[in-house]
């Protein structure tokens, strides 16, 4: 492949990309999906939750960035209980093969449970709608953090733990000065996966018990028949999801490089 | 110390590894040798012959299946910051900087100091070994020469009881391996501690070495032969290389290794070098300058 690269090539093409998928949608809002709503359309009835996107109307009717807040924030509680969780996990896994032996086929079946399954299993046990959720966001979310913090300590190398013993180092040093910072790359590959399974989640959370949210406004205006909102709701999942991934991966990519 | 003619003292060493199919495979066989306090010794043999797994052994990196290990009176049992191991691979921290990895040492084996005097003590350390100006730098940052420098420097930094030196500069390319040699004979000239070096270089060994330990190959390697390296200290490479002895003792050395050089069994290179380096190449000895540079191996060379 060479192809010639040209000045603002970075965000010309990126635009490119974007006028073309939304062309697709008009042309195809105008033709075998008259349900769908055009863009034209779709930007008039979203403006007031743009323009004004942090107003609270009313419980169901607040702007969009408001429900986003809400939904990270919900977010944030479930991803930090996974952390809390995962890591200790992920490290205790990749240390003793005793333990990897005996927890990794339970994990592996725990693990692609679809979200949609664990939720009503949150509410038999919480009862209330919110930790249910974040029960759900937590179990879901968990598994590339253990994981990956699980390969990263397994790929420590010996030469490291070497110095360790041959300097005497206690456990706890070891640990501090060590396990952690080797494995700290692979830990945060881990804390990036399970922030977008994270993301993922909420959604479905929401839709299903109904509290406040991006995920909870898109059911809403779903049974409200406006669909112009879906299409909104969709959008900004999308940008949130995006933007949350490049912070964690400008993160990763300096821990990378410390790494080599 | 009660018996300055054993500072270390290997007794019977042996290492074996059980073998599925069989009697175990023995890599080092009834390895016996006694180190005095103050004296530089080096074994040197093929690859593969078990020479690194000695020294591990020393360090307390690796448990012998036989014999025992006293070093200053104290038996060795397991590894610890009294014996300065400086490896093949400088082994360093790599999100530490140069003296943050030195520092480490120091804190261990100086734990009552300030932090100020720790740091005091490795960047002194890193001075001698000509890394003042690069204190704060990162490993990734350094040649691989001067990546050596800092194991060396958090070597020395320990204050061990002895310095064990696995192939030290077996990874670097000959111009930056004469460098370091002697900034490991200047380190060592200024306080003499007891050092053992693994090589398979001929030339380093003569020149660092009062004693050069020639051990047989695998399997059960032990001590075919020593030599006794008489040049006088302080040392000057071009001294020693001109010097009558010389070419003697450097032709007594090679012959032993030639007489040893048939293959040592296959899974015995395996299971005693993970490094595996490749064996020995017999067109290295013929080539232009091989008399300065003749070794058993030929050489990788640092990318830095």
């Amino acid at each position: 492949m060479n192809e010639r690269k040209f000045r603002g090539d970075w965000i010309v093409l990126p635009l490119l990309g974007i006028v073309a998928v939304v062309v697709l949608w008009a042309i195809s809002s105008m033709t075998w999906a008259p349900s769908l709503p055009t863009p034209w359309k779709t930007w008039q009835v979203s403006q007031p939750y743009l323009m004004k996107p942090f107003e609270k109307r009313g419980e169901l009717d607040q702007g969009i960035l408001r429900f986003t807040w809400y939904s990270l924030i919900l977010v944030a509680k479930g991803y930090t209980i996974a952390l809390l969780i995962g890591t200790p996990l992920g490290f205790v896994l990749g240390m003793s093969k005793m333990f990897a032996k005996t927890f990794d086929p339970i994990i592996q079946i725990l693990r692609p449970v679809s979200p949609l399954a664990w939720l009503p299993l949150g509410l038999v046990l919480f009862q209330k709608s919110e930790p249910a959720a974040i029960f759900t966001i937590a179990l879901c979310s968990m598994w590339p953090t253990v994981l990956n913090t699980a390969v990263g300590v397994r790929a420590i190398p010996q030469d490291y733990l070497n110095v360790a013993r041959v300097l005497n180092l206690s456990r706890m040093k070891t640990l501090l000065k060590i396990l952690l910072p080797a494995t700290l790359p692979y830990m945060f590959t881990g804390f990036r996966l399970s922030l977008g399974i994270a993301w993922l989640v909420i959604v479905a959370a929401e839709m299903l018990t109904g509290s406040p949210g991006v995920g909870g406004f898109l059911w809403q205006e779903y049974n409200s028949l406006i669909y112009e909102h879906i299409i909104l709701c969709i959008l900004t999942i999308g940008v949130i999801g995006f933007i949350l991934d490049r912070l964690m991966g400008v993160v990763e990519r300096r821990l990378q490089v410390a790494k080599a | 110390m009660n018996h300055p003619e054993k500072y270390l003292e290997i007794w019977k060493l042996q290492k074996a590894y059980p073998s599925p199919s069989g009697p175990p495979a023995v890599i080092v066989g009834d390895f016996t040798l006694n180190v005095a306090e103050g004296e530089f010794v080096s074994v040197i043999g093929h690859s593969g012959c078990g020479k690194s797994t000695v020294l591990s052994m020393i360090a307390g990196l690796n448990d012998p299946t036989g014999g025992g290990i006293v070093l200053a009176g104290r038996e060795v049992k397991e590894a610890g910051p009294d014996r300065g191991v400086v490896f093949q691979a400088p082994c360093l921290l790599p999100w530490m900087t140069a003296l943050q990895n030195v520092t480490l040492g120091v804190e261990q084996v100086a734990p009552h100091k300030s932090r100020a005097e720790q740091r005091g003590v490795a960047a002194h350390y890193l001075d001698l070994v000509g890394l003042g100006d690069s204190l704060d730098v990162h490993p990734n940052q350094l040649s691989g020469g001067m990546r050596q420098r800092v194991g060396i420097a958090r070597a020395f930094a320990l204050s061990p009881k002895m310095l064990l030196l696995d192939e030290p500069f077996g990874m670097l390319d000959s111009l930056t391996r004469m460098e370091l040699q002697q900034v490991l004979l200047d380190l060592w000239a200024t306080d003499r501690k007891t050092a053992l070096m693994v090589t398979h270089d001929v030339d380093e060994a003569l020149f660092l070495s009062d004693r050069i330990v020639m051990m047989t190959n695998g399997p059960a390697a032990r001590i075919g032969d020593i030599l006794e390296v008489p040049f006088a200290r302080p040392r000057d490479r071009h001294d020693v290389f001109e010097h009558p002895e010389y070419d003697r003792l450097r032709q007594r050395l090679i012959s032993f290794l030639e007489d040893h050089a048939q293959h040592p069994q296959a899974d015995d290179e395996s299971v005693d070098d993970p490094r595996n380096i490749p064996s020995r190449e017999p067109g290295d000895r013929e080539s232009f300058s091989s008399r300065r540079t003749f070794s058993v191996t030929p050489k990788s060379h640092d990318a830095a």
